[in-house]
């Protein structure tokens, strides 16, 4: 252990915060490189096909963003519960959920509906349905103190679990000749395109806005940032905190839901178990990254969707396993995580820098 | 009932080696999450080794080093830059997975290579193996179980019968008491979070090693997150973590356990048991920690001298 006189800083400027913050990316990033260098893969070559393949062409710009969409709504999502610091890891299982429940919409409710009525309803039982599977660790987590970490991650495997077996069993499609899929949805099930991308990029830019102002502008809002501070606080103030950790989970798993019916109706256009596709996960770093501020969620999360239409390209193009973009995540985290440290602290003597070790 | 129950134990190991390793961990007041990641960093580790050396103790060692490496950067993140513990294990999580998913993915299929395979094959414990009853469920184990009970008795014996682990309690209950009372606090930390991903590693190494000997992607399949839950049922304490491990090992197989006795049941359905099971003893276990049962009292609080 290195010796160093380490010291409670004041509030640091503006200017050198962000210059902190970027030189962690920066770091990252060359740590990443290092790493891939360790695998004896070109870094260099990784990176620009990393950007080729996200913004390189018309298409695959359009492919990120597509990207971007599920990974935004979800991180505002993640971000209404993680603000009360209440660890919803559970977005995986709501938005699979949200998704299940499109989809009995889309399966039960008739082709003859009108498109508007059929896509609303779908929305709305997909909110419902990502909603109340937060709801369940909420009320325990209100009402008995119920650790909500692992509540929320076990919900996702039961999650993933129950849709596995709809699609092998009794919502299996019977014109699909035994195998293991889901019927596909009609016309009217299928969210529209606007400008040439499906409208959820519409929902997203309107929820970051929602979100904001439901955050900083109303009294719940405020609540939730207040339980999240202190507890203490919030009872000393009267506040009701079971009520506001309920309702902030509502919201919470209602966005993943969302994202569920987002995903099933535009690009699948069906319901499969893997629907998720990770973007739960994902979505906890974006929403960190971004210290759960809605505007720079939509941009952490574009750049991250970068990441994952990168990947999918370098796994294609230069046979390259996609779970590098995972570390590149991973590891920008971690040193963004770490960076916080020298916002906080001053350190009397310059220090060894420490690295990490993979 | 005999077999199922030396199922258990197979199914359950690498439980116990993940429990073992999160206690020793949130004994020195840190919560990590990243155990699931450190499994499968120990995973891959183990079977890479395995593939390249055909040696088993390269293998295990292998395991150990890796799931400590992951353990190393939350170390530095949280002990030294405390960082927020739960977002850094759940980023170790996401990292170790995408690690293992890119280093295995040369690998995907393959089996283990038959001399490893042979090191570990069931043999008796000698005159143990004989104890009526007991013995063939205990004791006609391979060496990696093996392994596992005596790191068990180990940790319980170092954790209530030694200096170090009597130092390490103190540690995790009142850090600034025993900081003031001249304990190294920052080695203690760093140690004992080491050595908890050594054993988080080595339990994913038994699952790619012995249990499921052909490398696939999600081989760890959420055991790591049951473990964090465990740790909770098993009181911290290492020898009640084996029959948390064991009764969870059979939980797990109980489902098709009842297919083969002719039940007939969706597969998925008796799959979600473990996970249902795990909330329940989440639930259970806040009602008892009523009753002043939460384990280390300065869990998840970064310590900083000057803070006092």
């Amino acid at each position: 252990m290195i010796a160093l006189r380490v010291t409670k800083r004041d509030v640091m400027p503006r200017k050198k915060e962000y210059a902190v913050r970027v030189l962690a990316v920066v770091l990252s990033i060359v740590f990443a490189g290092v790493i891939m260098l360790f695998f004896g893969l070109d870094p260099f070559e990784i990176f620009k096909s990393l950007v080729v393949g996200s913004v390189g062409t018309q298409m695959r710009i359009k492919q990120t963003l597509i990207k971007a969409i599920p990974l935004c709504i979800a991180s505002l999502g993640i971000s209404v519960a993680f603000r009360m610091k209440f660890w919803n890891i559970g977005a995986e299982g709501q938005i699979t959920l949200g998704a299940a429940a499109a989809t009995f919409v889309a399966l039960n409710l008739g082709q003859t509906t009108p498109k508007p009525v059929m896509l609303l309803v779908m929305a709305m039982a997909a909110i419902v349905a990502g909603g109340l599977w937060a709801f369940i660790p909420a009320i325990f987590k209100a009402k008995l103190g119920t650790n909500e970490t692992i509540f929320t991650l076990m919900l996702n495997y039961i999650a993933i679990k129950f849709v596995m077996y709809l699609q092998y069993g009794p919502w299996i499609d019977p014109a699909a000749q035994g195998f293991p899929k889901i019927a596909m949805f009609s016309e009217n099930a299928i969210l529209p395109n606007v400008f040439g991308l499906h409208i959820g990029w519409i929902i997203a830019l309107v929820l970051v806005i929602v979100v904001h102002v439901f955050i900083s502008k109303t009294k719940k809002g405020y609540e939730i940032s207040v339980v999240g501070q202190s507890v203490e606080t919030a009872r000393y103030a009267g506040m009701n905190i079971s009520n506001i950790i309920i309702t902030a989970m509502l919201l919470s798993g209602g966005m993943c839901g969302l994202v569920g019916m987002i995903q099933a109706s535009a690009i699948e256009k069906s319901l499969v178990y893997s629907i998720a596709n990770n973007y739960g996960f994902t979505a906890i770093i974006t929403a960190w990254l971004a210290r759960l501020n809605s505007a720079a969620i939509l941009l952490v999360c574009i750049v991250f969707a970068m990441l994952i239409q990168g990947g999918a390209y370098i796994q294609i193009a230069m046979n390259v396993p996609s779970s590098v973009s995972s570390i590149v995540q991973g590891t920008i985290l971690f040193f963004v995580l770490g960076s916080e440290f020298f916002l906080q602290y001053k350190i009397g003597r310059v220090p060894q820098l420490q690295k990490e070790v993979a | 009932m005999q077999s199922f129950l030396a199922t258990c134990i197979v199914a359950g190991t690498p439980l116990l080696f993940a429990i073992i390793g999160e206690i020793i961990t949130e004994r020195s007041g840190s919560l990590n999450l990243g155990v699931e990641g450190m499994m499968l960093l120990g995973a891959i580790a183990g079977f890479a080794t395995a593939m390249s050396t055909q040696n088993p103790y390269a293998a295990l060692l292998g395991a150990g080093l890796a799931g400590a490496g992951g353990a190393l950067i939350y170390a530095i993140l949280t002990v030294t830059l405390r960082a927020n513990q739960t977002v850094t294990g759940l980023t170790l999580t996401i990292f170790g997975t995408g690690v293992a998913s890119f280093v295995g993915q040369p690998m995907l299929g393959s089996t283990v290579p038959a001399e490893v395979s042979a090191f570990f094959a069931k043999r008796a414990a000698g005159v143990l193996a004989d104890i009526p009853y007991v013995g063939p469920i205990l004791f006609r184990q391979d060496l990696f179980v093996y392994f596992g009970y005596i790191i068990c008795i180990f940790s319980a014996v170092y954790l209530y019968r030694t200096r170090l682990g009597l130092n390490l309690v103190a540690v995790g209950e009142n850090t600034a008491a025993a900081d003031a009372s001249g304990i190294n606090v920052n080695l203690y930390k760093y140690t004992h979070i080491l050595i908890g991903g050594a054993l988080c590693g080595l339990g994913g190494a038994y699952l790619s090693i012995v249990r499921i000997p052909i490398w696939q992607v999600d081989v760890v399949a959420g055991r790591g997150w049951i473990a964090v839950a465990l740790v909770i049922f098993a009181s911290w304490n290492p020898l009640k973590a084996f029959f948390a491990a064991m009764l969870f090992g059979g939980l797990s197989i109980l489902g098709l356990r009842l297919q083969a006795m002719g039940f007939s049941f969706s597969q998925y359905l008796v799959d979600m048991i473990p996970y249902l099971a795990t909330i329940l003893i989440v639930i259970l276990s806040t009602r008892k920690s009523g009753k002043g049962n939460l384990g280390p009292a300065n869990m998840s609080r970064p310590y900083f001298r000057e803070d006092r």
